[in-house]
């Protein structure tokens, strides 16, 4: 057991800062509005910082309060595949002995969204962050097909391209409409019968790890990632299957 | 704040882009394409839906064979008006039930008067708008620029609605609704009011009346017009220019290269595309917006630069060709400079200020950065300062204001009272800045401000030389190949016959002759 509570400026006092917006008019009552529903969020010590008219019928709050709750840290599991100790070259080594032949991977951003920022800092040349792209490895043959991409023309690039490893990106996520896109990747590929073949990895903004394999894929990359992060995971879990 | 720049690569890089284009305005001048057809449709009176509620004006273009659309779709409207009587709309759906060769013994000279006075009624209905945009900016004025935009994007107008108003009540000037991700692709516009939608709501007719009518209101109560955008691009360009113009929107992001680079859209589609909607928007008074900030999201902001300025003068010369005055060309670039970057803000400022002395004129749109926002509000914050503060110094016209949690959601209506907040205090505090300082003789940010102006005259001598269709095809622009004949909607793009007849182009030609620079 390790119960952890938020750190203000002394161990243990729960300390949070929260802001939001409430659909009244502001006044000293709307102040005390914002409390009680801080309290009744089951904060203690709620201390309205800010409250303030920023519409006709629309004020914001900016509150600090405690928080009774603590999380045991001993009992998280989040496997993550980000933070790769590999380099480019390491990388591109490691395929060339332990594979054996180039990696092909394909990468697009799914469904109606035509945001590629996070699928092009993955695999463009230039990469993200001094991290370069998955391009400019020896060993990937890329193929980046862009944004709108629908889940049946990329299951259908998959099988002619004979793709090992698909990128599928999602920026857009207002309604879940990025959970039943990458629900519908997954499901197509498995009905294609490409699923043992490819490894099946989501990307965006939102993902994590946790949730990428709920749906059923086998590793998710959130914010902060950088290119060899998967560059590494694709090859490692390429050299154990060579291996196996 | 003068940078010293060399007005020689100035202008030589206005004799290329002119040379860029000359080539292509041919082509333009030989072809349309559906959309072109269906917006000359909407504009003399054909709206609403037929079976299916798909739009009547794309009905009647899918019934025209092949050889009667080379004629243009008006020709044979004017036909069945001629023949029957019927006021457009129903003209409309007889020709959708009709036989190819129906009304086929019509005279053209017959058609064509028959035609004239919907035509007429056209061109004035958007002449109408515009001067009710000149009498309410003339009784209800902006405050000055940068003019401060935000977008709403919740999926449902009437939610939109709340949003814009509250907006412009925490200092807004113009407010932008978001399309839907996906609408680019659709090659037809949807009608009524809609209430669902990703990543923002669809362009209607019905959405954009909506807004107006909520902006108008807003706008006698703060004594200050607010303006409305939205998006002609993707695959309905001039429709969607048709029905701003007659709704009454203020500005259209409208980019001459947008959809080919970035949403793959067929590269001859666009450019025939983005020039009749944009001779529509010469005359509705819109301001266009251009997408250069797009070439920064999707790659190197520093190494980009120069690509940006060549976009820029080739959309300043299409926009030319269009009948756009400079006052209505909003030329667009973005704060995207990587924020780890030693003197990257220096790098920012060499580069809005290059832009604002190269197009004085211009009603410059200034992006936030977003490429370099990472869910971190406070630091996001910070860096949507510093925009900011480029932005006032160097005197851009249109801005948009940067959200703490872009990367995160669509806006919060707090986070858009935040962004405003903040883009009001820097303005103000700031406010005359780039009147006091001077830049180095020689130092960084003029050093920065020569060497990109170099760079883009270089980008477009090589682009003059190959082509501009053969340098998209090669990857020139934003390191995207895109092929002539590939992409959406090709099949929508026709060769005109001898008979080939747009009223509209037509009745707007005379703008072209005064506007222009």
């Amino acid at each position: 057991m390790n119960p952890v509570k938020p750190y203000g400026d002394t161990l243990d006092d729960g300390k949070v800062q929260l802001s939001f917006t409430l659909p009244i008019e502001w006044s000293e009552a709307a102040d005390e509005a914002a409390r009680q529903l801080v309290a009744a969020m089951g904060f203690n010590d709620v201390a309205v910082a800010e409250g303030r008219r920023i519409a006709g019928g629309f004020s914001f709050f900016v509150v600090y309060a405690s928080t009774p709750a603590a999380v045991d840290v001993d009992a998280i599991v989040a496997p993550s595949h980000a933070g790769s100790a590999l380099s480019m070259d390491e990388i591109d080594a490691l395929i060339r002995e332990r594979v054996g032949r180039k990696l092909r991977v394909a990468g697009a951003c799914i469904g109606t969204d035509a945001h590629t920022v996070g699928i092009d800092a993955i695999l463009n040349m230039k990469g993200y962050k001094g991290d370069y792209g998955l391009e400019r490895y020896k060993e990937f043959e890329v193929f980046n097909l862009g944004s709108q991409i629908s889940v049946e023309r990329l299951t259908e690039f998959v099988r002619e391209e004979a793709i090992d490893a698909v990128l599928a990106s999602q920026v857009v996520t207002q309604k879940g409409s990025d959970i039943a896109n990458f629900t519908a990747l997954a499901e197509l590929i498995e009905a294609e019968g490409l699923r043992e073949r490819v490894l099946l990895i989501a990307g965006g903004p939102r993902m994590t790890n946790l949730l990428a394999a709920e749906l059923g894929y086998d590793a998710g990359f959130g914010r902060g990632t950088v290119p060899s992060d998967v560059a590494a995971f694709v090859a490692q879990r390429f050299a154990e299957r060579v291996a196996v | 704040m003068e940078l010293r720049i060399d007005s020689g690569v100035v202008a030589d890089s206005r004799r290329m882009a002119a040379a860029i284009v000359d080539p292509v305005s041919a082509f333009i001048a030989r072809h349309s394409t559906v959309s072109v057809e269906r917006a000359v449709l909407r504009l003399l009176g054909v709206g609403g839906t037929g079976g299916d509620d798909v739009p009547l004006a794309n009905l009647v273009v899918e019934s025209l064979s092949r050889r009667d659309l080379a004629a243009g779709a008006a020709l044979r409207l004017g036909a069945a008006i001629a023949e029957t009587g019927a006021e457009p709309e129903a003209a409309a759906r007889l020709l959708v039930g009709q036989a190819e060769d129906a009304f086929e013994g019509v005279p053209e000279e017959a058609a064509r008067a028959a035609l004239a006075p919907h035509v007429e009624r056209g061109v004035a209905r958007i002449a109408g708008r515009r001067t009710e945009r000149d009498a309410l900016l003339a009784r209800l004025p902006q405050t000055a620029p940068p003019l401060l935009y935000v977008i709403v994007a919740s999926g449902n107008i009437f939610e939109d609605r709340t949003a814009a108003v509250a907006a412009a009540e925490a200092g807004a000037q113009i407010i932008a609704v978001i399309r839907s991700t996906g609408q680019s692709l659709l090659d037809f516009v949807p009608e009524g009011s809609t209430t669902e939608g990703f990543g923002g709501t669809y362009a209607t007719q019905a959405n954009f009346r909506i807004m107006r009518e909520a902006l108008d209101e807003v706008s006698e109560r703060l004594g200050r017009y607010v303006m409305l955008t939205n998006y002609a691009s993707g695959l309905c360009m001039p429709e969607i220019a048709a029905l701003a113009a007659v709704e009454r929107l203020d500005m259209l992001l409208n980019d001459s290269m947008y959809g080919i680079l970035f949403r793959d859209i067929n590269m001859k589609r666009t450019f025939v595309d983005q020039h009749f909607s944009r001779m529509l928007n010469a005359r509705a008074g819109i301001i266009i917006n251009t997408g250069e900030d797009n070439y920064l999201t999707t790659a190197d902001a520093v190494e980009q630069a120069p690509a940006v300025l060549a976009s820029q003068f080739i959309n300043e010369e299409f926009a030319h060709r269009a009948g756009l005055p400079d006052a209505q060309i909003g030329l667009g670039d973005a704060y995207e400079i990587d924020p780890g970057l030693e003197d990257g803000f220096l790098f920012a400022l060499a580069q809005a200020q290059l832009a604002r002395q190269i197009f004085p004129q211009a009603p410059l749109k200034y992006m936030p950065p977003t490429k370099h926002m990472t869910g971190d509000i406070f630091k996001g914050h910070l860096i949507d300062a510093l925009f900011n503060l480029t932005s006032v110094t160097t005197k851009q016209t249109i801005h948009l204001c940067g959200m703490l949690t872009e990367a995160i959601h669509t806006p919060f209506l707090g986070d858009r009272a935040l962004a405003l907040e903040n883009a009001r205090y820097v303005m103000n505090t700031a406010r005359h800045l780039g009147d006091e300082i001077e830049f180095r003789s020689g130092g960084i940010v003029e050093r920065r401000a020569q060497e990109v102006l170099r760079g883009a005259h270089a980008v477009l001598e090589r682009v003059a030389q190959r082509g501009l269709m053969e340098s998209i095809a090669a990857g020139d622009f934003a390191d995207v190949k895109r092929s002539p004949d590939g992409g959406r909607g090709f099949d929508g793009v026709f060769e005109r016959d001898a008979r080939y007849w747009n009223p509209f182009e037509e009745a707007l030609q005379p703008a072209l002759s005064g506007a222009a620079r």
